[in-house]
């Protein structure tokens, strides 16, 4: 099997070459892996964050940007690991998900 | 009785809001690991605050820095030998190794797996970097690759792709270009760019 | 000291092996040959540590040059062009000849 990452010699399309900086939401997620990566020990590798998001599968895979991989890769390591449970993320994000929209609309 | 009721309650749609599912997603993760006590909200704020200086123009000292080291590595390795000379460079804790271009040899770096790059002396990767098209392009047609970045190549050169599997990043020594004898270091260094370090351009003489 | 399987200049061939799982191995080298060019270093093994294990022992990793000829079918560059790729060593067996 060849797994969706591992796209080495596979056709691809013209190279986009024009960057962009980083979204402040992006920036926060890089911040928050190196966090995870320098507790003693750490929480989260980077070996671990790189199996999480070759485990996506192919759909996921391909249709999320970079960084909402990474953010898929961490969360699903942090509920393997314990550290978070699923119902407290749930409850969380629907705070937050609440949170903003009530600031969009006021 | 259960078929009359509205199995699903109406939540309005995400894909009309500004933000994402996974946006809302490491909001949320950010907020427990804080109140977890994993990390606090002023070292989120510190990480933040060290990104934003390690911007474009940080990378580009970085990058004259090194292009420094890099014209007089150059200077020196004139004198032993046309090969390919290989340094180890350390900078933080991931080793970056150097590849330098001769002649016979050029370099082009990428890392098809993820995107690993030399982050510690280069900033940020670049978006094409990490994109689809670069990771499973370049190791199958480098030198249409650098076509597309305008980097002629003669047909006679090897073009060697390095991909970085492991713990390694590498990072490519350009060739010194013509018309730059006498040149100070500091004035070698302004003709290497970050993209002369991943290979994929050539160093330029500033034009007057 | 780790011994070595392998040494610098000697051919070797990337098992044509496809498990699923955590691999550094890319997909487009397994089965081809290739050459030693260096030992990279010794490495706690990636496979170990991408599941919370410790990656020990540590592995050999070796820097493998394929020409490209030798990776695609008709490869439409200069012949002597090749790729470098960083392998662990049980990723790897000694070969005769391609």
């Amino acid at each position: 099997m060849r797994r969706p990452h591992d796209v080495g010699g596979l056709e691809g399309g013209p190279i986009d070459t024009e960057e962009h900086t980083l979204e402040p939401w992006e920036k926060r997620v890089v911040v928050m892996r190196r966090l995870l990566a320098q507790q003693s020990p750490p929480v989260m590798t980077l070996d671990a964050l790189r199996r999480g998001i070759e485990d996506l599968g192919a759909d996921d895979y391909n249709r999320l940007s970079y960084y909402e991989r990474w953010t898929a890769s961490i969360t699903n390591n942090l509920i393997h690991q314990g550290v978070i449970s699923i119902d407290e993320l749930s409850r969380k994000m629907e705070e937050v998900e609440t949170r903003w929209r009530k600031e969009r609309t006021s | 009785m259960p078929d009359h009721f509205h199995a699903h309650p109406e939540q309005p749609d995400i894909e009309d809001t500004p933000f994402t599912e996974h946006q809302v997603m490491a909001q949320a993760l950010e907020e427990l690991l804080i109140a977890k006590g994993f990390f606090t909200a002023d070292a989120m704020r510190k990480g933040l605050e060290g990104m934003s200086t390690a911007s474009p123009a940080d990378g580009a000292r970085r990058v004259g820095r090194f292009g420094e080291a890099a014209a007089f590595e150059e200077r020196v390795l004139h004198s032993v030998n046309d090969t390919a000379m290989e340094l180890s460079l350390h900078v933080g804790q991931i080793p970056i190794h150097a590849v330098k271009n001769t002649p016979q040899v050029h370099h082009v770096i990428v890392c098809t797996l993820c995107s690993c790059y030399p982050t510690a002396l280069l900033g940020g990767s670049p978006d094409w970097y990490k994109s689809r098209a670069y990771r499973s392009r370049v190791v199958r047609e480098p030198r249409a690759v650098l076509e597309e970045f305008g980097t002629h190549l003669p047909a006679d050169i090897e073009v060697r792709v390095h991909d970085s599997t492991a713990e390694r990043r590498y990072v490519v020594i350009p060739m010194r270009p013509e018309g730059t004898e006498g040149m100070t270091e500091a004035e070698l260094a302004a003709c290497v760019t970050r993209d002369c370090m991943i290979g994929t351009a050539l160093p330029q003489v500033p034009q007057p | 000291m780790i011994p070595l399987r392998f040494a610098v200049g000697q051919r070797v061939r990337v098992r044509a092996v496809f498990p699923p799982g955590h691999i550094r191995t890319p997909y487009y080298t397994r089965g081809c040959v290739g050459i030693i060019e260096s030992l990279a270093g010794i490495d706690p093994n990636p496979e170990h540590l991408a599941y919370g294990h410790l990656g020990h022992p540590p592995v050999p990793l070796y820097r493998v040059r394929f020409h490209q000829p030798d990776l695609w079918p008709n490869y439409g560059g200069n012949l002597q062009d090749t790729v470098v790729v960083d392998i662990f060593e049980h990723w790897l067996e000694a070969t005769a000849h391609a």
